[in-house]
């Protein structure tokens, strides 16, 4: 016979198996979804990474077979190889992708050294210092922020024709000022965290003697590693990703491009069906190193992220 | 309904409060330029010969009083500002009010037989040095009244006798007082030269008449005041400018907040499904969407947009060979269809960067709030509407009005997916049916085969009034900027 405390101890199990039950199937459509997603948006780089080998239909983008059956490191080759002499027929004659990996890593360095001091100088002025101009000039920022980025493009490249940097190599000069030149107007999310740094700090320091370079250097900065990371990977990341200012200053001279130009140019219309291939070396070249490096820093980049645009 | 009437009663008096505060600064405006000039009259009566000298030679009085540095650095401006008005300011600015006169043209030698062009005015450059020259007066204006009040300052601080900062002192407040002029001056440049400057420039365009018909060098532009607006404004027809404007700017809003909309919630959903207990293997599915986000946007848009091409594209081909379909799919040339395979993609492009950022806050929402709604017999969907939701807008304000800003000139995903098609015929050439406002406006300028910079500049000016507006209306319900003090 069961007692009262039985019953009720197989009526709460049962309850509890049902609930099991429906906790697991939950969790595998949970699964399945996750899956399924990932698929989703994962398959089309796989699908242009195994593209970069394939060695049959060449000229033709997208085969029968969607699963190529010959493999070939040809057109690794001829995209690495760089020489354009490598190419044979003159339509690919404006191709060398190491010399734009080479551009594009150079102006990426420079203009992320120099956009991450800009933003941080303009970030601990706005979030330590008091002046008189703080607030309308935080309020000029926003405001200018508001006009479409390339409304000015026609003006930018006057003025960098007018100091002489639209000739040969100086256009390299010219597209790491483009890119860094307005880093102090992203002043935004490291300033949110440079607000978060207690001000007790500060004063402490001051109380020993410290000005407020001293302060900046040595307290601030060592305490916003997440931010300086942050700032630099997001600086790092903006030449790889622009085509539309490149294209004005570079009009047409692929020698000082960037990776971005030149693999634009692979698709357009002309150059499609003879270029797809190339062209998926030449993103996987392009993606896996940023891929890589995002990944690395990603903590970070979270951290920046969040810490500054998620102000309750 | 206490509190609507609450609110409601309160609004009309939030405006008269706005009109008083607008009253009040413009009634402070105009005393402080009078205070201004009684400033400077007051100098001058009461100042001594070392003061009244710097009206003359800039920086002297700074200098008289041990200020070497200053002083020269204020001279120095001086015979600059000086030198570039002569021999190059005063040209570009006299020319400033035509934009320049006379044409480029042949140069004939006396058999008649062309040897040459002449130099001829180039009204752009005329624009752009007039404004840079303007701007350069500005500046030197104001500085040159600060040293007056410099000069003064030092005047009446010795006449009673105590000590005035020296050189010496000047730098050491550059890494102290004044550490933000040094932090700033780089900065600022880069802002003006690159940022400012441009934008002026490009924002006087709005009111000339520069158009392919009007191409410098060889041609001239001129001031033509409102004309610009009032013809987009003014013409109606079916594929009229204004038409095309009125038709891309509703697309353009729909587009906005369909994206956002479809990134945010998709990427809050993500996150919350990865972040569920009992799901494994949480790294390796956060890794896989991350990984798009580091991947280059201009690499995945021009891959996915070779995707959906109408012939020959991979997915017509796999749906063909499949037997699904036998008639190649106009994804992108459609115009129902690319709008929204438009959205689509770019929920592809945005949800993990959204569920990167919110999956964060997510874990942040206090778990008794879930406990108390569980007890009550809410479900996991009346949860996320009833507690996540709510939670999660308040929190992430900010963000989804940079995002919702940032999608109204979200040019790349539409200008690589379909670079504006479909055309049609109730929009202007080159405006197709996904164009926005930003991608219109790089058709008909940047892009150098309409060259239509007069209209360009016009419709960046209204796309900046539409951000403008709506970020101030956010921007005055929201307190985070308010009070930022608060958290230091």
């Amino acid at each position: 016979m069961m007692t009262n405390a039985n019953i009720l101890k197989t009526a709460k199990s049962k309850k509890h198996s049902s609930m099991k039950a429906k906790r697991i199937t939950s969790l595998t459509i949970i699964h399945i979804i996750l899956t399924v997603m990932a698929l989703m948006w994962i398959l089309p780089f796989a699908y242009v990474l195994i593209h970069s080998f394939r060695g049959n239909d060449i000229g033709v983008p997208f085969p029968k077979t969607v699963f190529p059956t010959e493999f070939t490191l040809d057109a690794w080759a001829k995209m690495l190889g760089g020489n354009p002499e490598t190419y044979a027929d003159a339509k690919y004659d404006w191709l060398n992708f190491p010399r734009w990996f080479g551009n594009t890593l150079l102006i990426a360095c420079c203009s992320c050294v120099l956009s991450t001091l800009m933003t941080l100088a303009t970030s601990y002025a706005f979030s330590r210092m008091r002046f008189k101009a703080r607030k309308p000039y935080m309020k000029l920022i926003l405001i200018l922020g508001m006009f479409p980025g390339f409304l000015g493009m026609i003006a930018v490249y006057n003025i960098l024709r007018a100091l002489g940097l639209n000739e040969g190599a100086l256009k390299i000069v010219a597209l790491v000022f483009v890119y860094s030149a307005g880093a102090g107007m992203g002043y935004y999310v490291s300033k949110g965290f440079f607000d978060t740094i207690p001000k007790g700090l500060d004063e402490a320091a001051k109380l020993d003697g410290a000005n407020q370079a001293q302060i900046f250097f040595k307290i601030t900065l060592p305490l916003s590693k997440p931010i300086i990371v942050y700032t630099a990977l997001t600086a790092f990341m903006g030449p790889w990703m622009d085509f539309v200012f490149v294209k004005l200053i570079c009009m047409g001279d692929y020698d000082y491009g960037t990776v971005a130009l030149g693999l634009q140019n692979m698709l357009v219309l002309e150059n499609y069906s003879s270029h797809w291939i190339l062209f998926c070396v030449g993103a996987t070249c392009v993606a896996i190193p940023i891929t890589v490096l995002f990944m690395f820093l990603q903590k970070y980049y979270v951290a920046g992220v969040t810490g500054g645009s998620v102000k309750g | 309904m206490a509190e609507m009437t609450n609110i409601s009663a309160k609004k009309p008096n939030k405006f008269v409060m706005w009109l008083q505060s607008v009253g009040n600064s413009v009634v402070r405006f105009f005393k402080s330029i009078g205070d201004f000039f009684v400033g400077i009259w007051q100098i001058m009566r009461h100042g001594n010969w070392k003061t009244r000298l710097s009206f003359l030679i800039m920086g002297f009085g700074c200098f008289m009083y041990g200020q070497a540095l200053r002083g020269s650095l204020y001279l120095l401006l001086e015979i600059g500002f000086i030198l570039y008005m002569i021999f190059f300011g005063s040209t570009y600015l006299g020319k400033f009010g035509t934009l320049g006169t006379e044409k480029q043209g042949p140069i004939f030698n006396d058999d008649g037989l062309q040897i040459g062009t002449s130099a001829g005015d180039n009204s752009l450059l005329i624009l752009l040095f007039g404004i840079i020259t303007i701007l350069f007066i500005v500046v030197f204006a104001a500085l040159y009244v600060k040293q007056l009040k410099n000069a003064f300052s030092n005047q009446e601080i010795s006449e009673l006798g105590l000590p005035i900062e020296h050189t010496k002192d000047d730098v050491r407040q550059m890494l102290n007082k004044n550490f933000h002029v040094t932090l700033l001056a780089l900065p600022t440049l880069g802002i003006v030269c690159f940022t400012i400057i441009p934008l002026i420039f490009m924002i006087l365009i709005a009111f000339t008449n520069y158009d392919k018909n009007h191409l410098t060098p060889a041609q001239l532009f001129t001031w033509v005041g409102f004309d610009n607006f009032k013809s987009l404004f003014a013409s109606t027809g079916t594929s009229s400018m204004g038409a095309t404007f009125w038709r891309l700017l509703g697309w353009t809003l729909l587009w906005a907040v369909l994206s956002t909309v479809t990134t945010y919630i998709g990427g809050m959903v993500l996150a919350i499904l990865i972040n569920k207990k009992g799901v494994r293997f949480k790294k390796v599915f956060r890794s896989f969407f991350v990984i798009t986000i580091a991947v280059p946007q201009f690499v995945s848009l021009l891959v996915v947009s070779k995707f959906f091409s109408t012939e020959g594209g991979l997915i017509n081909q796999i749906l063909m060979s499949w037997g699904w379909i036998d008639k190649n799919i106009r994804w992108l040339e459609d115009v129902t269809l690319a709008r929204t395979m438009v959205v689509v993609i770019n929920m592809w492009i945005g949800i993990p960067y959204s569920m990167l950022i919110t999956s964060g806050i997510l874990m942040n929402i206090p778990e008794d709030l879930y406990e108390s709604a569980r007890i009550d017999g809410a479900g996991p969907i009346t949860q996320f509407f009833k507690i996540t939701l709510p939670y999660m807008l308040f929190v992430t304000g900010p963000y989804l009005l940079t995002q919702f800003i940032g999608n109204i000139n979200n040019f790349n995903v539409i200008f690589l997916l379909t670079g504006g098609g479909p055309t049609s015929p109730d929009l202007m050439a080159p405006a197709g049916k996904t164009d926005l406002l930003v991608t219109w406006l790089y058709d008909i300028t940047v892009s150098g085969n309409y060259m239509d910079y007069k209209t360009g500049s016009v419709i960046g000016i209204l796309v900046f009034i539409v951000c403008a507006v709506l970020s101030l209306a956010v921007y005055s319900r929201t307190s985070s900027v308010k009070n930022e003090e608060d958290f230091q």
